[in-house]
């Protein structure tokens, strides 16, 4: 496709969901409390939007990863949160 | 529009789902043992279990014209409890010749544990000894990247393991270029929430070509959506891919794979 007809396809979604984000960011920030990690690890995530280069996608999920490699000695659970705890 | 649902875990789902389904022009589904949401508390749930899978399910689902195949394993959030894992893999022999069963799966890992990679490891040995299929779930959000990894290291060290002969599930944009550098296939799981949208599936078919990919909903008990395949293939059209790319997506791709399985049958589209 060209450049235009993903804009015609995709931009009004796409804005949609940029102003969900900035809402959520508003609501979080609005709430009495401490954050925790997830909002570090999102607010990395969200950098990686205005950085220059294609694997935007990859590079947002790559910022909520977790990057080690060994594996862990019991599972804590059966879930996932969505954010590694590093910046805990 | 005809499609195979290769990823779906029916017995959590009512029987309208397979009317919507059958429908919408869904041939074969397929059905990789799974999670129930709550711990089995013995080996005796899982027999239970397989025997749901290849017995009760297949007759539901015929009952709409609908060929239904199943995977059976320990799902990897029980992996935790190897005591258990060994009983259940004990089981499974005597259910690998019932006539639906396609191989083993979904193993793979959740949490990323040494106990989860030690289940996951017996399972493939389990697979490798009776010349089974694999599916590989891969874990969730955070886990998934390092897991996919874990389990690329687990399934390149078995020399007895062919990369061909195994699926690699719920991939996304950091781990989907690593599975098929490997020569696996990988599977792009639909979910509205987690995993891939339509659209990120559809990117990743055009950035990765569509040689080893399918796409599945995987739906279950959660937030997710049956028909999502034919809302992929709706995304497909959209972009302006033709009818036969779509096909190759959703129906002759899942065929290839799965056709390496004597027991499914090619299916009249």
């Amino acid at each position: 496709m060209k450049r235009r007809q993903v804009l015609d396809l995709y931009f009004i979604e796409a804005r949609a969901k940029v102003i969900d984000l900035g809402a959520f960011l508003d609501r979080v920030e609005r709430a009495e409390g401490e954050e925790d990690f997830r909002l570090a690890a999102f607010r990395a995530a969200l950098a990686e939007l205005s950085q220059p280069g294609a694997h935007k996608a990859r590079r947002v999920l790559q910022a909520f990863s977790d990057p080690t490699t060994e594996p862990v000695p019991v599972a804590p659970g059966k879930g996932a949160c969505g954010a590694w705890p590093r910046h805990a | 529009m005809r499609y195979i649902e290769p990823h779906a875990h029916m017995v959590s789902r009512v029987t309208d789902d397979y009317v919507q389904m059958v429908t919408a022009g869904c041939v074969a589904v397929c059905e990789p043992a799974f999670w129930a949401g709550f711990d089995r508390s013995s080996a005796a749930g899982f027999h239970d279990y397989f025997c749901q899978l290849t017995e009760h399910e297949p007759k539901r689902a015929a009952k709409f014209g609908l060929a239904h195949y199943c995977w059976l394993c320990l799902n990897p959030k029980e992996s935790e409890d190897v005591k258990l894992a060994e009983d259940v893999l004990a089981l499974i022999p005597k259910f690998l010749d019932r006539p639906t069963v396609l191989g083993i799966g979904e193993i793979g890992l959740n949490k990323n544990s040494r106990n989860e990679l030690k289940v996951l490891e017996m399972h493939v040995d389990l697979a490798a000894r009776h010349g089974q299929l694999i599916l590989v779930h891969t874990p969730h959000l955070e886990d998934k990247l390092k897991g996919t990894r874990l389990i690329l290291d687990v399934l390149k060290s078995d020399r007895r393991i062919q990369p061909g002969r195994v699926i690699i599930d719920h991939v996304e944009e950091h781990t989907v270029e690593r599975v098929l550098d490997a020569g696996f296939w990988a599977g792009m799981t639909l979910y509205p929430e987690s995993k891939c949208t339509a659209a990120r599936a559809v990117d990743i078919l055009e950035l990765y070509g569509t040689e080893r990919l399918w796409m599945n909903s995987a739906c279950d008990w959660g937030v997710s959506v049956p028909l999502a395949v034919l809302y992929a293939a709706l995304e497909m059209r959209r972009r302006g891919h033709g009818p036969d790319l779509v096909d190759r997506m959703i129906y002759q791709n899942p065929l290839r794979f799965l056709s390496q399985s004597p027991n499914f049958k090619p299916v009249p589209g």
